[in-house]
């Protein structure tokens, strides 16, 4: 029989870990409770993962495509768009989401003990539901414009799928125990997240910005998306340097995130 | 064998800052800097000197005992004795400050019946999410399955979104789930609390049967004394965050009423209860001129509320005890009616009970409101209280004084019959 010691909260250690892998079962659960209420909420249910990136894919390429001649890598736009709004989405729906997780879940939190992390790491697997069933829109529009993707690119991808991941838990873990404790971080959430799309190349391509370009690449999307467009459309070579700068970044958010993340978590309770 | 609950010096404290603020604005935080950079230096290095020091609040304070296997303990106290920041700790909800715990088995807890229930899924997913919560294994749960929705009762609604559900079968679904969770060390807090009186009592039922079937082991905390004293053999009487007393459960329970009686209280005021009604006065007094509480004068209890939200099935009244901690009486607003009373609309509610002259024998009284919603919940736990003191005013009165009390544990006043006398 295993015994259970309740001390002082330390910060950081290896039994977190475990912990987190005793409790994969609740993962699950949260993940699947989200979606289930989500999609039953709704007229039109898992439509909406397939509606909203397909509309804004729309819009985007009339206005920017089509009226505002953006270069996109001499690929079709609506493509070029689509697999960027594709990683974007998943990225910033999986920042609001997780900020807003441990809000919601107060009243589990103030009542029953289970590692906190696994709330906002379920909204993320949540998000990447989302983003599963939408790549079938891509697929679609690969198949309609007659990509076929190469073999190497597509070895990358589960790279590129790591490093968003973790960044949106990196960055989602700082946000969600920041909006804990000061409660307007949702409302400015949204808006950061606005101007974060146009630091991002989504709707332009990562080589519009020159020597910038480097700087972008702070940012863990630049690095991605680029990645994923030289992957799947093959337009241009991988960028590694951009790549391995975003990585750097995505490392060092989940490194920081986790760290406050933990050092809120021992007074969730008290405070929310 | 060793004790499956070890506690040693276990502390918890709270800034009050923290308390009263709940949360801060980022802004208000951004905007103090940036207006007062210096100030705001030099107040985070007084408080990293420690010449300010923050105010602080020991909810807990050194707080030790063992529990062997197969006990149940008691957990009795006032509201803010820290009865509840004792059980969040022992489920790790809140890390202590000070002290360790040591739980030699699993450990669940009855905080609260239906936690991460959610009203859009069925009967049957809650069931699986909720004791997914809890800490119940896949495996435990399709063993547990029929048994869980027989307890509850809900067999034809398992595919109903359970916001179809009414409150009572929600409730019971709630604690059904809970009830099989088949912890070593089980916690409990005011479970008894939801529900009627009839669904109590099987809760009750179920908690003795878990115990003695299978010898587990529970720390329960209550206000309720009757159900204390019929559950636990020994209890623990916290006091401001300290164990005042720790032994056989009818001398621990006797010692705290002692204590309630000791503090004569006739008029309450203040706010206790949720958005549905708020109690916000209590008094009793004798309706005789002088005001002085004897057996013959008869006793007026009021009952003041503020209903916020239109309540269906009200429940408002209050149970008098003996000094002793008997239940004498209980009654509500509506027990002479025939039918159920309709909807109680939003408004001020005050209803007033008298005590008949020559009802009550001398001694010590307490009234102990009881506001809640049918089947749902109880609104007041244990505020609004209030103590009385009834006098003998004619009458030898007790010869043959109690140890403890200043009456007689009986409830009527004594009248003999009197001998007619015949020429």
């Amino acid at each position: 029989m295993q015994s259970i010691i309740i001390r002082p909260k330390k910060k950081i250690s290896i039994e977190d870990a475990r912990e987190l892998w005793r409790y994969r079962e609740l993962l699950y659960f949260f993940t699947w409770r989200d979606l289930k209420v989500r999609y039953k909420q709704t007229v039109i249910g898992v439509g909406w993962a397939l509606f909203q990136p397909f509309v804004t894919m729309i819009v985007f390429s009339v206005f920017f495509g089509k009226l505002a001649h953006i270069p996109s890598d001499s690929v079709p736009y609506p493509i070029f768009v689509y697999v960027g709004l594709l990683f974007w989405q998943f990225f910033s729906g999986a920042l609001s989401e997780t900020s807003s997780t441990l809000i919601g879940n107060q009243a589990i939190i103030t009542k029953v003990y289970f590692p906190r992390l696994i709330l906002p790491l379920s909204a993320v697997m949540t998000k990447f539901i989302d983003f599963a069933v939408a790549s079938l829109i891509l697929i679609g529009m690969m198949i309609y414009y007659g990509y076929v993707p190469r073999l190497m690119g597509l070895a990358i991808l589960p790279l590129l799928l790591l490093i968003t991941f973790m960044a949106a838990v990196g960055m989602g873990l700082f946000l969600a125990a920041l909006n804990v404790r000061y409660r307007d971080v949702r409302y400015v959430l949204p808006f950061f997240i606005q101007i974060m799309l146009f630091l991002t190349p989504v709707i332009y391509p990562a080589s519009i910005a020159g020597k910038y370009s480097r700087l972008l690449a702070l940012n863990p999307m630049t690095g991605v998306i680029q990645a994923a467009r030289a992957a799947i459309l093959g337009t241009t070579p991988i960028n590694w340097t951009l790549l391995a700068i975003s990585s750097f970044a995505c490392l060092a958010a989940l490194v920081i995130g986790t760290a406050y993340f933990k050092t809120v978590e021992r007074y969730f309770a008290d405070i929310i | 064998m060793p004790p499956i609950i070890q506690v040693k010096n276990l502390s918890k404290k709270y800034d009050i800052a923290h308390q009263r603020g709940g949360y801060v604005a980022l802004r208000d935080v951004i905007a103090t800097i940036a207006r007062r950079p210096l100030r705001f230096a030099k107040a985070k290095m007084k408080t990293a000197i420690g010449t300010v020091t923050k105010e602080e609040f020991w909810a807990l304070k050194d707080i030790s005992f063992r529990v062997n296997a197969g006990d149940v303990v008691g957990i009795i106290g006032r509201n803010g004795a820290g009865k509840s920041t004792l059980l969040k700790i022992l489920t790790g909800i809140t890390p202590p400050t000070a002290g360790e715990a040591v739980m030699a088995g699993r450990v669940s807890s009855l905080l609260e019946v239906g936690t991460g229930f959610h009203p859009e899924l069925t009967g049957r997913e809650n069931i699986f999410l909720n004791g997914a919560i809890l800490g119940m294994s896949r495996a435990d749960m399709a063993k547990n399955f029929d048994a869980i929705v027989e307890f509850a009762g809900v067999e034809q609604f398992l595919d109903t979104p359970v916001k179809y559900y009414s409150s009572g079968m929600y409730v019971r679904l709630a604690f059904s789930v809970a009830a099989h969770l088949e912890p070593d060390i089980l916690l409990v807090d005011e479970v008894l609390a939801v529900g009627d009186a009839e669904f109590q009592k099987k809760c009750l039922g179920k908690m003795e049967e878990v115990t003695k079937k299978d010898g587990r082991t529970i720390l329960f905390v209550s206000h309720n004394m009757v159900a204390v004293q019929q559950l636990c053999k020994q209890t623990i009487l916290l006091e401001r965050g300290k164990i005042k007393m720790i032994g056989p459960t009818e001398k621990v329970v006797r010692a705290y009423l002692y204590d309630y009686v000791e503090t004569e209280k006739v008029e309450w005021e203040g706010l206790a209860g949720d958005e549905h009604v708020r109690l916000t006065h209590t008094r009793v007094r004798s309706m005789e001129p002088a005001g002085r509480f004897h057996t013959a004068a008869p006793i007026e209890i009021e009952i003041t509320a503020d209903i916020l939200q239109p309540v269906r099935g009200l429940i408002f009244g209050f149970t008098l005890f003996s000094e002793f901690g008997y239940e004498l009486a209980y009654t509500l607003y509506d027990d002479a009616e025939n039918s159920l009373p309709p909807t109680v609309e939003q408004g001020p509610f005050i209803k007033k009970f008298i005590i008949p002259a020559n009802t009550l024998s001398h001694g010590t009284y307490r009234i102990e409101p009881d506001i809640g919603i049918h089947e749902v919940k109880r609104i007041v736990q244990d505020e609004g209280q209030l103590v009385f003191t009834v006098e003998q005013i004619a009458g030898l009165g007790l010869r043959f004084p109690l140890p403890h009390g200043k009456g007689r544990s009986s409830f009527f006043r004594p009248a003999w019959a009197q001998e007619q006398q015949h020429d």
